[in-house]
C-alpha cells in the first residue's frame, strides 16, 4: 500500500513541477481499485467455498453428538472433545471387526509402500530402456501400453481376477500391488521415458565409451541424475494409490480392506446410530495422508501433476 | 547408440550375419529382460483383458465365465435394463456438467490467478488441495454438507427462510447434481493448474500488442488467448472426459446408487453385476459399453493430434 501511495505522490508531484509537460511517468495504479475489489473478492470468495468442507470436517469432528443435534453445522465446537478421533482410529466398527481405522490404516501401509516401490522400480527401469537402449518392437509396446491407459478400468477387473487367482494372490495384498504397479506404469513409464530422453545423450556416450552397461549406467549416471523426477513419481503413486478405493474392493477382503475402503463401510453403515462425528474424524484421517504429502510437497505435487496431465 | 553398435557390427561381415542371426534375440538383452513387465502388461492385461472381456460379453457367463455364445442377447438385455438407461443418462448429465463448469471455473480461477496477484500460491494451494483427497472422502464431506438435517439446508432454515429446499442427495431428480457439485469441488483445481500452465505459456508480447491496440481484456482473452491456447484445452477435455467415464468411488460414497437407483452410473453397473449379481455376461456387455465410449472419444482426438503430425 504504502510503495503505491508514494509512487502515486512522487507522480502528482511531478505532474506539479512540469505542468506543461503533462502526467510524467507511469500511470499511477490504486491498491483499492475496482479491479483489485473484483479481483481479490472473486478470489475470498472462491477460496471460502474450497476451504469450507475441510472446516466444516474439522469442525464436526471435534464436537460431541449432542451439540451436532443441536447446533449448526458451521459453529465452532463449544466444547472441543477429542474422543470421536480416538474412537474412529480405534474402536470404529466395520461388520464384525471392531477395531477402527488402524487397520485400514495400516493395511493401506502395507499396499501402498510396497506399490509405489515396485512400480516405480518397474517403470524407471523400463522408460529408460525405452529412451536409451530401445529395441525393435519397443515403441510398439509403449504405444499400446499409453492407449492402454485410457481404457476403463471396468473392462480388465475380471481377467485380472482370473489371473491372480491362477497364479494364487486373489484376495492377498500382493496380489493388490501388483494390481497398482500394472496400473500405474503407463503414466510412470511415459514419465520416466520423457525425462531420461530429455538428458545430454554425450552423458550416455560417454560412459558407453568408458565401458559400462545398462545397468552400470542406470544406477551410477541415471539415477543420482534424476533424483526431482523420482521424488514426482512417489508423490504420484503415493497419493494416487493411498485414494484408491475400486481396486482395493475388488481385489482384496474384508480384513485386508485398504484405509478408503474401511472409510466407506464405517461410514455408510446401515445399522446402528449415526455418529456423524466419529464419520468425520474418520474421514479426517483417511484424507490426512495425501494432505500432508500435497501440503509438504507444494510445487512439486504441481509438477507430478502436470506429468500425469501429459499423459494424452 | 544401438545404431553405432549396429554399423560396427553390419560392415566387416556380411555373410557373417547369417551365423550371427540366432543371437538377434539376445542383443540388447538387459533392456529387453527390463521391458518384460511392460511387455506383459501391454499384451497381457491391456489387449488380452480388454479381448477377453469383450468375447466373454457375447456369452451367458453367469457366476463362471463360460463360452457358450449367444450373440448379442446381453446387450440387448443391457439396453432394456432401466437401471443401465438411467446409468447413461446420469453419465450425460454429469459428463456435460463436468465438462462445462470444470472447464469454465477452472479457466476462470486460472484467469484471475494469472493477473500477477499477490498471495498467488496461498490461493492455488486452496484450490487445489481437494484434489489431493480421494473421491471417497469427497463423497463423504459432500454426503454431510447436503444432509437435510444437518447440513446447509439446516443452517439456512434456522436463519429464517423454513420454506428453503436443497437437498439433492435425497430427491431423486436432482441427485445427480448433488454428485457433481461434490466432483467439481474436487477436481476443478486441476483443471485450473493446467489452464494456468497454458496462460504462463502465452508470450507477453501478445499481451502488450492487445493493450497497444486498446483491445479490451475480455476481448484478448476470448479472441486471441483461448485460440492459442488450443492444444491445452484439447488436453484437459481429453483428461475431463476419461476421468467422467470413471466415476464410480464418488456416488458410492456419496450415495449408494440411491434413492433408489436414481444416482447410478455405469461403472457401478459393471461392479454389481459381476461381483454382486454374479451375472458376469451383463458385467461385461455393460465395460464394454464403456470401453466403447472411450474409444469413441480418443480415437478422433488421437486421429487429429497424431495423425497430422506425421
Amino acid at each position: 500500500m504504502s510503495i503505491a501511495d508514494i509512487t502515486a505522490q512522487a507522480s502528482t508531484a511531478a505532474g506539479a513541477r512540469q505542468d506543461i509537460a503533462g502526467p510524467y511517468g507511469p500511470k499511477p495504479r490504486r491498491v483499492i481499485s475496482r479491479r483489485n475489489v473484483f479481483l481479490y473478492g472473486t478470489l475470498f470468495v472462491m477460496a471460502v467455498y474450497y476451504l469450507l468442507p475441510l472446516y466444516v470436517m474439522v469442525v464436526t469432528s471435534l464436537k460431541g453428538m449432542p451439540e451436532i443435534r443441536l447446533g449448526n453445522i458451521f459453529s465452532p465446537p463449544l466444547e472441543i472433545t477429542f474422543e470421536p478421533w480416538v474412537k474412529a482410529w480405534s474402536t470404529a466398527c466395520t461388520g464384525l471387526n471392531c477395531d477402527g481405522l488402524s487397520r485400514g490404516f495400516w493395511n493401506s501401509v502395507r499396499i501402498t509402500v510396497p506399490s509405489v516401490l515396485l512400480s516405480i522400480a518397474i517403470a524407471s527401469v523400463n522408460g529408460y530402456a525405452l529412451a536409451n537402449w530401445r529395441f525393435k518392437g519397443a515403441d510398439t509396446f509403449f504405444i499400446i501400453l499409453i492407449v492402454g491407459a485410457f481404457i476403463p478400468y471396468q473392462v480388465m477387473i475380471y481377467p485380472i481376477v482370473i489371473i491372480l487367482r491362477e497364479i494364487g494372490l486373489y484376495g492377498s495384498l500382493s496380489g493388490l500391488v501388483i494390481v497398482h504397479s500394472i496400473f500405474g506404469m503407463p503414466i510412470l513409464t511415459l514419465l520416466f521415458r520423457n525425462y531420461f530422453a530429455s538428458m545430454p545423450e554425450e552423458l550416455f556416450r560417454a560412459a558407453r565409451v568408458d565401458g559400462a552397461g545398462f545397468w552400470g549406467i542406470f544406477l551410477r549416471i541415471m539415477l543420482p541424475m534424476s533424483l526431482p523426477i523420482f521424488v514426482v513419481a512417489i508423490i504420484l503413486q503415493v497419493t494416487g494409490i493411498w485414494n484408491d478405493f475400486l481396486f482395493g474392493v475388488v481385489y482384496t477382503r474384508p480384513d485386508t480392506y485398504p484405509m478408503t475402503v474401511q472409510l466407506n463401510n464405517i461410514v455408510n453403515s446401515v445399522q446402528g446410530v449415526k455418529e456423524y462425528n466419529v464419520n468425520m474424524a474418520a474421514t479426517i484421517l483417511t484424507g490426512l495422508v495425501p494432505l500432508i504429502v500435497y501440503f509438504i510437497s507444494g510445487k512439486l505435487f504441481v509438477r507430478g501433476i502436470a506429468a500425469g496431465a501429459v499423459k494424452g | 547408440m544401438q545404431g553405432r553398435e549396429c554399423t560396427a557390427l553390419t560392415q566387416p561381415a556380411d555373410e557373417m550375419s547369417k551365423s550371427e542371426r540366432p543371437n538377434l534375440l539376445f542383443r540388447n538383452l538387459n533392456a529387453k529382460v527390463a521391458s518384460i513387465p511392460m511387455i506383459l502388461t501391454a499384451m497381457v492385461v491391456f489387449v488380452g483383458g480388454t479381448v477377453w472381456t469383450v468375447l466373454y460379453s457375447f456369452t451367458n457367463s453367469k457366476l463362471l465365465p463360460r463360452l457358450n455364445f449367444v450373440g448379442l442377447d446381453q446387450y440387448y438385455r443391457l439396453w432394456a435394463a432401466p437401471r443401465w438407461l438411467i446409468s447413461i443418462e446420469n453419465l450425460l448429465i454429469y459428463g456435460a456438467i463436468s465438462l462445462v463448469f470444470s472447464l469454465v471455473i477452472g479457466f476462470l480461477l486460472a484467469a484471475l490467478l494469472d493477473q500477477k496477484i499477490r498471495f498467488e500460491d496461498t490461493f492455488r494451494t486452496i484450490f487445489l488441495y481437494p484434489f489431493a483427497l480421494s473421491f471417497i472422502v469427497t463423497g463423504l464431506v459432500w454426503q454431510w454438507l447436503l444432509n437435510p438435517d444437518f447440513g446447509i439446508q439446516h443452517v439456512v432454515r434456522d436463519l429464517g427462510w423454513t420454506s428453503f429446499s436443497f437437498d439433492p442427495l435425497y430427491n431423486s431428480s436432482i441427485v445427480i447434481y448433488g454428485i457433481s457439485i461434490a466432483a467439481l469441488w474436487q477436481g476443478t483445481g486441476l483443471i485450473m493448474c493446467l489452464m494456468l500452465a497454458g496462460l504462463r505459456g502465452i508470450d507477453e508480447d501478445i499481451w502488450k500488442a492487445a493493450r497497444v491496440d486498446g483491445i479490451p481484456m475480455w476481448k484478448t482473452y476470448l479472441f486471441i488467448v483461448i485460440p492459442m491456447m488450443r492444444p491445452v484445452f484439447i488436453t484437459t477435455l481429453v483428461i475431463i472426459a476419461s476421468g467422467i467415464v470413471k466415476v464410480y468411488d464418488l456416488v458410492v460414497a456419496q450415495t449408494s446408487g440411491g434413492p433408489g437407483i436414481a444416482s447410478e452410473v455405469p461403472a457401478k453397473y459393471v461392479y454389481d453385476y459381476m461381483f454382486f449379481a454374479q451375472n458376469l455376461g451383463q458385467g461385461f456387455a455393460a465395460s464394454t459399453m464403456m470401453l466403447l465410449s472411450v474409444v469413441t472419444v480418443i480415437v478422433p482426438w488421437a486421429y487429429l493430434e497424431f495423425g497430422r503430425r506425421k
